[in-house]
């Protein structure tokens, strides 16, 4: 019998699918020097696979402008599902002689539901996110980077604690790194465990010690983060590709994607649900989802796919329909859906939909801060309907309920996108599966029959 | 300027704010709840979205939140869109989902601002059929009473108690639907403005306990424009009556005084007028010895209005010399009437020495020093401040709250560097963070202000004034320099003085509170030093009581020398205005001159001691059943009006205003004929003879005012029951009260609607909005200024100064080993004559304790709550002792309103007393 370790089912999922030998440092940069045992890569074995050359090298041979423009040229664009271009974000950040120097931090706050990619590389290779950070902390000329680390992670902060004094330890934080005049030190803070600290202003409130709520945008952290100082927010493997990206240019960076994609770059694509061989894999952006499915060895005997969410628990379901479609920011958005964080969950037909969905609500409106009336009425009003329906208690008003929460939910009209992300799952399995939906309302009584 | 477009029609508008802000203020209907218009915009609530265009030709638009939106010139709106007319209904909806729908029985109902949106948005048919959830709910205190399940977290109240206010002890608990605005455990609620919770709450959360003791609905009461008494800032406030009871005080918005918000004082402390052991009728008091109305001897006999007058006038003129005590608390006609009776020669004021000085020496230093006095809006406006002597949220707490946002205004200044809107609450403070203007506080003790002060230093009023002086002196040379100035506070010093040069707008408070000339003096030389280097610093000086500055203005010895000329024989009868002079001064001198008088008429509204002892009481009407007028701390002669008349629903009663007693005590005095006497006449008759005060006049409306023809209603248009108000008194209606003084009806009847600009507002109503919100109506702008023009005329002018730099500087304060001297500091609950006369300004008032340093208890072995015997040469009070870090050593502080035996300057031995104490030395 196998033991399972403690914090098992995750754990199992996250880990690296792909052999040592079809990992290069020029096809696979976030993953290339990961053990095939899974074990955590060290300070040593790090610099021994060409660890923080590329940091001492930018620091000590690029102006702060320079990696901005190649950033943009590479067009990085946000892992944490958002998509929207590291370089872009990093040329917002108001930086001047009169101005404070800010902060930079690292969104390591992963919680989207059946999303574990982060973790991977916080476990196994914290010292490419240090190196990161602190190529990205000179480029934003910030006086200090903090990794906001999901509370649950626990192996991950061990990790990263070391790692930060490590690189200490080895002058690579601290004052004048590398001998580049450059002064910069990373803190490591885990969070309570509040799904919205993803959110980035969430997450400084909540660095500042104060309710996890989001900041109303603008002004934007680059503008006004931290403390009010000019700050950037960038998710873990957005910030891993930044090494990469100043070793070898942007052009590689855009061709790396073979093709597949307008995006550039590698993504960690993973799959968790009912399929044999749950796990991770890096691979060019743009791979279509029924080739990541394949690589799980599709589902598990005795269970046909019914829909997938493409990347976590605030995306829309996809159908079988849609495996060919190259998993990238542009393409699934046009299919109603989202490429999030580009971790595949599958269903089974023989799962009951709507109870995915009130676990999915339930989540939600748990998660809600609790600041803006939509979000924080509307969620739990959703749940307490999909609860009647799953007890096939529910009226036939319910489903137009629902449809008008998954319409009046949008963008605008909430404070930020917690809760338009919540009723994008819910939004799409009405639309795909509304007889489900209907199959939970009561009978109506027969007329003159009290 | 900016045009925007809205649903087709185009305004003007001041574009610097957002679309709310700018829509409100033309005039336009949209609801909201989590924006405020002193707090701006936090974007929460949802409830304000507005469909807005991307030009004129779009027309598919997107919804926005108009209070997150600026007005940007050349946008296009509309409120009427369908899309936005569903939103906000939804929101409504989704609020409902909790709300427990308790109207009937909830004290918001009918003055509730979600009653007014979800009216507004048409929402009324109820979807949700699942549980909602519930609080337990919290004690707060005796004011502010607490009702979790109704709140619809729209997240104003921690935001006004923490962010604007500066408390402490309220937040917000819990996260999603399962949030929670409370303390961290039940209690009283600390900060002196909670009450403004039950204003700014949009529901039945927080309400107001004292109205909820003796409830009725908002529609049901008859309000009067009426100025609060509690202190000399003069808040305008509405009192509501019912069944000839003061009901709750609402706030009344001034654009420049108080604007949206009160102290609890001010709020709370009006209990007295309702006490039922109030002086309803004339009262006589029979001699010990024979009496020519063959009356038992000490019998209290109630007298009717003419004999009452008639023996008043037998008295007085029985008398070889009558002097008239008039009051601080009374208004300028009924002390005006006062002099009309006794003569100028034969008027006190009623304020003893030590205090008048200090009165007399502001009143010199605003005209002379060279520097105006700020409005209380314009106090927000200055960017440094200096307070000199003063506590102020116990002192004057409504100037506090000003001071806080001057503090604070240095945030808006930041952001609009950095291009952020000022009105995005929210991220103005997450840029500034802690930044503030400076604020320094001179006192003898720790203030509630320290806490965002650039400095404060704890110093005996002597060495107040030595920093003052030496202020003065660095920032005018010509100020004489002060001698012997020791390091630490030469320091002090310059560091004020260079960031009161380097301000735009230095602002200087200061204040009676220590009953030191001194100390105003050397607040006077900054002033002085500042106004020869900017006209845009200002100085603004604080007095104790709600007239004291119009009292000032009447002239008139002090208390002392009304006694004195009693008991020295120079003359034999007084006539009390509204005074309790044995809170004023010791008991034993108080008893000698009216154990020596021989007649005493004293005119109250409550039975104060001095009240007993009066051989004629004439019940006075309190400020909820007179009219007149006060001058407050800024100078503003400001009128206020009678919320009913008392004798409605009380037909034995026979109060009447002071003034009006006066005039027919003075007329009956000389046989005249006719007694009669309107406020008007009144006023003018005090505007005539004293020059200073000729603007009172213009001050208020006067009693031929009319709107269309018609008065102004005192009641909303639903009042109910008129006709059987008095069903219990008799089956036969009689006719309304009829105000011969003033332009309101005793009723409904008149004009009570906002789009006529009027200055005095009884209540605030607008169609659609029966909430305090419908002040939005009656502003030019919202949080502007009436559109009518604020209430009230300011007198004071500063003119061109003969002002010449005192040269009186204090010798350094030496702290004496075994005497203290005594401070009287003034404390907002209890410190105050009639407010303390009302149960929850008791409840909440602190124990009273003797306060000493650390340190001097320490070295006399004396420990914290140890009872300790406070002696001078002619009284003694035991109290426990209170160990204070901040207070310097040498000083022992009392808090005001304990003891009149006492006076801040005296020097007081200290023994511990108590067996406890003993049996621990021994």
């Amino acid at each position: 019998m196998t033991v399972i370790p403690k914090d098992s089912r995750l754990r199992y999922h996250c880990q690296l699918r792909q052999s040592a030998e079809e990992r290069h440092a020029e096809t696979h940069p976030l993953t290339w020097r990961l053990r095939e045992d899974g074990a955590r890569v060290g300070f040593e074995e790090y610099c021994a696979k060409e660890g923080y050359q590329s940091a001492r090298q930018t620091l000590t041979q690029r102006t702060p402008a320079d990696i901005i423009d190649t950033m943009k040229q590479a067009n990085v664009r946000g892992r944490g599902g958002g998509g929207f271009s590291a370089g872009v974000k990093w040329g917002l950040t108001q930086v001047g002689d009169h101005l404070p120097r800010g902060y930079l931090i690292c969104n390591a706050d992963e919680m989207e539901p059946g999303t574990f990619k982060d973790r991977l590389l916080l476990e196994q290779l914290p010292h490419l996110l240090i190196e990161s950070m602190i190529i990205a902390g000179y480029a934003n000329r910030s006086c200090y980077g903090y990794i906001f680390l999901r509370g649950e992670y626990v192996e991950a902060a061990r990790s990263v604690a070391l790692a930060i004094e490590e690189a200490r330890q080895a002058g690579l934080l601290g004052s004048d790194i590398a001998g580049s005049g450059f002064d910069f030190d990373i803190a490591l803070h885990t969070g309570a465990g509040r799904y919205i600290c993803g959110e980035e202003t969430a997450l400084i409130n909540s660095l500042e010690g104060k309710r996890a709520n989001p900041r109303a945008k603008p002004p934007f952290p680059g503008q006004s983060g931290a403390w009010g100082k000019p700050t950037v927010v960038n998710n873990v493997e957005t910030l891993c590709n930044v090494p990469s990206v100043m070793q070898h240019g942007a052009d590689w960076y855009q061709g790396l994607s073979g093709g597949l994609s307008e995006d550039g770059g590698t993504k960690l694509y993973g799959v968790s649900g009912l399929v044999e061989r749950p796990g991770l894999w890096e691979l060019p952006i743009g791979t279509s989802g029924r080739e990541i499915l394949e690589r799980a060895g599709g589902m598990r005997q005795g269970h046909t796919l019914k829909a997938w969410l493409p990347g976590g628990g605030s995306t829309g379901f996809l159908l079988p329909e849609h495996l060919d479609l190259p998993m990238d920011f542009g393409t699934i958005g046009q299919y109603g859906s989202r490429l999030g964080t580009g971790l595949i969950a599958v269903v089974s037909e023989r799962q009951s939909i709507v109870s995915l969905l009130r676990n999915l609500e339930q989540f939600f409106a748990r998660e809600s801060c609790g600041w803006c009336t939509p979000c924080r009425d509307g969620l739990p009003w959703t749940v307490k309907i999909l609860q009647a329906l799953e007890r096939g208690e529910g009226k036939p008003e319910y489903i137009e309920i629902l449809e008008q929460h998954t319409l009046g939910l949008n963008p605008a009209r909430t404070f930020c996108a917690h809760a338009p992300g919540a009723m994008m799952p819910l939004e799409s399995a009405i639309r795909h599966f509304r007889a489900d939906f209907e199959a939970g309302i009561a009978h109506a009584p027969l007329e003159g029959v009290s | 300027m900016a045009t925007i477009h809205v649903d087709g029609k185009a305004y003007e508008v001041d574009g610097a704010n957002n679309l709310l802000h700018a829509c409100l203020s033309l005039g336009l209907d949209i609801p909201y709840f989590c924006w405020h218009p002193a707090m701006d915009s936090i974007g929460a609530c949802r409830q304000c979205a507005v469909k807005q265009y991307k030009d004129k030709d779009d027309t598919q638009g997107e919804l926005v939140m108009s209070c997150m939106t600026p007005s940007t010139d050349n946008s296009w709106i509309s409120i009427d869109d369908e899309e936005a007319k569903t939103f906000r209904s939804e929101v409504v909806e989704w609020l409902m989902t909790y709300h427990p729908h308790d109207c009937p029985v909830c004290e918001e109902g009918g003055h509730c601002h979600l009653q007014d949106v979800t009216v507004m948005t048409g929402h009324s048919r109820r979807r949700y059929d699942f549980r909602k959830r519930t609080h337990r709910n919290q004690y707060l205190g005796p004011f502010v009473a607490h009702e979790m399940n109704r709140c619809i977290n729209c997240y104003r109240c921690v935001r006004f108690y923490n962010d604007y206010a500066g408390g402490t002890d309220l937040g917000v608990f819990g996260s999603n639907n399962n949030l929670y605005f409370g303390r961290h455990q039940e209690g009283v609620l600390e900060s002196p403005f909670a009450g403004n919770l039950t204003e700014v709450c949009p529901t039945g959360v927080f309400t107001d306990q004292t109205h909820s003791d003796r409830y009725v609905r908002k529609w049901d009461m008859q309000f009067a424009p009426s100025v609060c008494h509690q202190c000399a800032v003069g808040c305008n406030i509405s009192p509501g009556e019912r069944y000839g009871e003061i009901r709750r005080i609402e706030n009344r918005y001034h654009g420049e005084l108080n604007r949206y918000f009160l102290c609890d004082r001010g709020r709370f402390g009006y209990g007295y007028v309702n006490r039922t052991d109030r002086p309803r009728q004339p009262e006589w008091r029979s001699e010990r010895r024979s009496d020519d109305h063959g009356e038992r001897a000490d019998e209290i006999v109630i007298l009717e209005v003419d004999p009452a007058l008639d023996r008043g006038a037998d008295l007085l003129r029985n008398a070889r010399r009558v002097i008239g005590i008039g009051s601080p608390r009374a208004s300028l006609e009924s002390n005006h009437q006062l002099i009309e009776l006794v003569g100028r020669d034969n008027f006190s004021n009623g304020i003893v020495a030590a205090e008048l000085a200090c009165l007399e020496r502001m009143a010199e230093l605003e005209t002379s020093c060279g520097l105006p006095i700020p409005t209380l809006r314009e106090v927000e406006a200055h960017d440094a401040v200096l307070v000199l002597g003063e506590d102020m949220l116990h002192s004057a707490a409504r100037l506090a709250l000003a001071v806080r946002q001057a503090v604070l205004a240095l945030r808006d200044a930041l952001a609009e560097e950095r291009g952020i809107p000022t009105w995005n609450a929210e991220a103005v403070k997450t840029l500034a963070q802690d930044s503030r203007h400076p604020l320094y506080i001179a006192y003898p003790n720790a203030t509630e202000l320290d806490g965002i002060s650039a400095d404060n230093w704890q110093l005996a009023p002597a060495d107040i004034a030595r920093l003052g002086f030496a202020i003065a002196h660095i920032i005018d040379g010509n100020a004489p320099a002060v001698p012997g100035l020791d390091a630490a506070l030469a320091a002090a010093a310059q560091t004020v003085a260079k960031q009161l040069i380097a301000a735009e707008r230095p602002l200087v408070i200061s204040g009676g509170s220590l009953e030191s000339t001194q100390v105003l003096d050397a607040a006077g030389s900054i002033a002085r030093a500042l106004s020869r280097r900017t006209k845009r610093a200002g100085l603004m000086l604080i007095r104790r009581e709600a007239n004291s500055t119009g009292l000032t203005m009447l002239g008139g010895r002090p208390l002392e020398w009304a006694l004195d000329e009693i008991v020295e024989g120079r003359a034999d009868a007084l006539v009390v205005l509204e005074n309790d002079l044995y809170v004023r001064l010791p008991e034993a001198r108080v008893d000698a001159a009216l154990n020596t008088a021989t007649a005493l008429v004293v005119l109250d509204h409550q039975r104060t001691r001095t009240w007993q002892r009066a051989r004629l009481g004439l019940a006075a009407a309190s400020f909820t059943e007179a009219d007149g007028t006060l001058v407050n701390l800024e100078g503003r002669a400001q009128r206020f009006y009678q919320v009913f008349d008392t004798s409605y629903m009380r037909p034995e009663s026979r109060i009447h205003q002071s003034w009006r007693w006066l005039h027919a005590l003075r007329i009956s005095l000389i046989r005249g004929e006719d007694s009669t006497i309107t406020l008007d006449e009144a006023t003018e008759a005090c505007a005539q003879d004293y020059p200073a005060l000729a603007d009172i006049v213009a001050s208020s409306l006067s009693a031929d005012y009319r709107v269309k023809g018609v008065k102004l209603a005192r009641a909303p248009h639903r009042f109910s029951g008129r006709t059987s108000l008095r069903a219990n008194i008799a089956v036969s209606e009689p006719r309304t009260p009829q105000d011969p003084d003033t332009p309101f009806n005793f009723s409904m009847e008149g004009y009570s609607g906002f789009d006529r600009p009027r200055k005095e507002v009884p209540f605030a109503w607008a169609p659609g909005w029966n909430s305090h919100q419908a002040w939005n109506k009656f502003t030019d702008e919202v949080g502007g200024h009436l559109r009518g023009g604020d209430p009230g005329v300011r007198l004071v002018a500063p003119r061109p100064g003969a002002y010449r730099y005192a040269s009186d500087i204090p010798a350094a304060f030496e702290p004496q080993q075994d005497r203290w001297q005594l401070l009287v500091l003034p404390r907002l609950f209890g410190g105050e004559e009639t407010s303390s006369r009302s149960a929850p300004i008791e409840e909440r008032a602190e124990r009273p304790t003797i306060g000493l340093s650390s340190a001097d208890a320490a070295r006399r072995g004396f420990e914290q709550g140890a009872s300790l015997t406070l002696e001078t040469e002619t009284a003694c009070l035991t109290l426990p002792l209170r160990c204070d870090q901040r207070l310097p050593s040498g000083i022992v502080s009392l808090p005001a309103g304990i003891s009149s035996e006492f006076s801040s300057g005296d020097w007081a031995r200290l023994e511990a007393s108590g067996p406890d104490y003993k049996e621990a030395r021994e």
